[in-house]
């Protein structure tokens, strides 16, 4: 069953039509299981990957590392939802290491990034600092090399 | 003078590619989508692309040894200890060859002698035959037809045994039909094989590339490991076609008859695809999966697709092709390849290319990307709209 989610991961348009036909799983039975997927959060929800530097359209991101105070009874998990209820803080993980946690900062310009972890993110009560990474260039993005990748060159006909 | 020949007999009696054509054709036109490929579409996984790389860094451009490197071979005895249970010495019951096309002919010019026949399913890969002609044998083909999803079938082969018969030369998951051999069919053969003292040559490249069923080793059945020369290689499972790797494997006294011709034609299999190769049978497992996979759901679409526009077609368990009936059009399979490609854009390969049983039906290959093969099949479908007879 997980195959549909894998073809739905690389293709979110593919139709439960077509996903049948690549498993051999009844038409029903794959409408059944993205229903149910969609209600449970399974499917969080289905997006496109845009190259926004195409559309000349450029997003300034950045990784804030956040060292926070693990609180009592909660431990990151109250400071990290203070963070993620930001709609500018893109993606957040709590992560091992040397801080605690990613934030990834996305807005138009420079200064509204940076104006977002000096005015919002660093004062929170239990941040003890924070250090931020502009991202200077994307070369791949989830599985995806951003200028494409050169597929076979390949002899047409071969026997 | 006289004027003499100047190309051999035999090379001219080997009659032309009927491919050939198509090309010029492909070549003057734009937007044709090929189902005619006999290649994987995914470029060799980044990891062996990297060990191939390394190895030349680091100076790996000499001759290895004529069998191979040890270390590949090691790596190839027990990937088929692990894949079939059988025991193969590295040091004397393994070749590097250079693909599976190169063991072919070793192979056969180890074994054949002039007027010897071999036995070959029809159809069946196109160097069969030729390589059996190039090495003084006479080839047998044996039918095959849809009504047994174009399997071979023992019986068949018992009935054109003579005393002139000396291997019978087997090339499953099949190119071009994608039929695959049950364990009880090849059980068969090999009574037939052990009655009658046969070799067989056993064409494994595709092992990897099976659907939902167990792909049957030859030289794993019962007593078949003195007699049969396992072919293998590393081009369809590892996407390595243009390595020019592959592997045999059988008894030293064949092995060591095969090196003989092998040392004084190839010397070796070139050393930096040998390195790679250990990579790929070392690191490579996911990524065969992983590819297998992909294929399994292209093949899927394909069939159905097919049989959707009214070319019949049974359901291919291994390799990446399906070989659908084009008999609903009324055209031969020349023609319909021809004008399928004039006409849509499409290209495919008559069926009479791997031998005579192939007529009536052309082979599309889905190892290619799902837009392609869905815009393919649109395209046949109205080609098939236009030419339906019946």
């Amino acid at each position: 069953m997980n195959e549909i989610f894998r073809i739905l991961e690389q293709d979110a348009r593919k139709t439960p039509e077509q996903i049948a036909t690549m498993t051999g799983i009844p038409l029903a039975q794959v409408e059944e299981t993205i229903k149910k997927a969609e209600s449970d959060r399974t499917i969080l929800k289905y997006r496109t990957m845009v190259n926004w530097g195409k559309l000349g359209e450029e997003q300034v991101w950045a990784l804030a590392e956040v060292k926070v105070s693990p609180q009592r009874d909660v431990g990151f998990d109250a400071i990290a939802e203070r963070i993620y209820r930001f709609p500018e803080a893109r993606t957040v993980y709590l992560i091992s290491g040397t801080y605690d946690l990613a934030v990834f900062v996305v807005g138009k310009t420079m200064n509204e990034v940076a104006g977002f972890v000096s005015e919002k993110l660093a004062p929170i009560e239990g941040v003890q600092g924070t250090v931020t990474h502009f991202l200077l260039k994307r070369y791949k993005e989830d599985g995806e090399i951003m200028d494409g990748e050169e597929g076979p060159k390949r002899v047409p006909i071969m026997p | 003078m006289k004027k003499r020949d100047l190309i051999s007999k035999r090379v001219k009696d080997i009659p032309p590619s009927g491919i050939r054509r198509f090309f010029d054709i492909i070549a003057s036109m734009d937007g044709v989508i090929s189902l005619g490929v006999g290649e994987p579409d995914f470029v060799t996984p980044w990891h062996i692309r990297e060990a191939g790389i390394y190895s030349i860094e680091k100076g790996y451009t000499s001759y290895t040894s004529n069998y191979g490197l040890l270390e590949l071979r090691k790596e190839i005895a027990r990937y088929i200890k692990v894949r079939h249970n059988l025991d193969y010495d590295p040091e004397r019951e393994l070749l590097v060859t250079v693909g599976v096309s190169e063991g072919v002919d070793l192979a056969l010019r180890a074994i054949v002698d002039p007027g010897d026949e071999v036995i070959i399913p029809d159809p069946s890969y196109v160097s069969y035959t030729s390589c059996t002609v190039l090495a003084g044998g006479v080839s047998i083909p044996v039918p095959t037809t849809i009504d047994n999803d174009f399997k071979i079938k023992a019986q068949d082969i018992d009935k054109r045994i003579n005393p002139r018969t000396k291997v019978i030369l087997l090339g499953y998951p099949n190119n071009p039909t994608g039929a695959v051999m049950d364990r009880e069919e090849l059980v068969k053969i090999a009574e037939v094989a052990q009655r009658h003292g046969l070799v067989v040559i056993s064409d494994e490249v595709y092992e990897r590339l099976v659907y939902g069923v167990e792909h049957t080793c030859f030289a794993s059945l019962p007593g078949m490991k003195e007699r049969t020369i396992l072919l293998g290689g590393f081009s369809k499972a590892y996407a390595m076609t243009g390595w020019r790797l592959g592997y045999a494997a059988a008894t030293e006294e064949v092995i060591e008859a095969m090196m003989k011709i092998h040392q004084y034609t190839i010397m070796c299999a070139p050393t930096m695809a040998q390195m790679a190769a250990i990579n790929a049978l070392r690191d490579g497992e996911a990524q065969v999966k992983e590819m297998v996979a992909e294929y399994d759901q292209r093949r899927r679409v394909m069939v159905k697709g097919l049989n959707d526009i009214g070319l019949t077609c049974f359901e291919p368990l291994g390799a990446f092709y399906t070989f659908p009936s084009i008999k609903s059009t009324g055209l031969s399979s020349d023609e319909f390849a021809e004008r399928l490609l004039l006409e849509e854009r499409v290209a495919v390969v008559p069926g009479p290319t791997f031998g005579q049983c192939g007529e009536g039906y052309v082979r599309c290959c889905y190892a290619t990307s799902m837009a392609e093969i869905e815009e393919a099949l649109e395209r046949m479908g109205n080609f098939v709209k236009r030419h339906r007879t019946q």
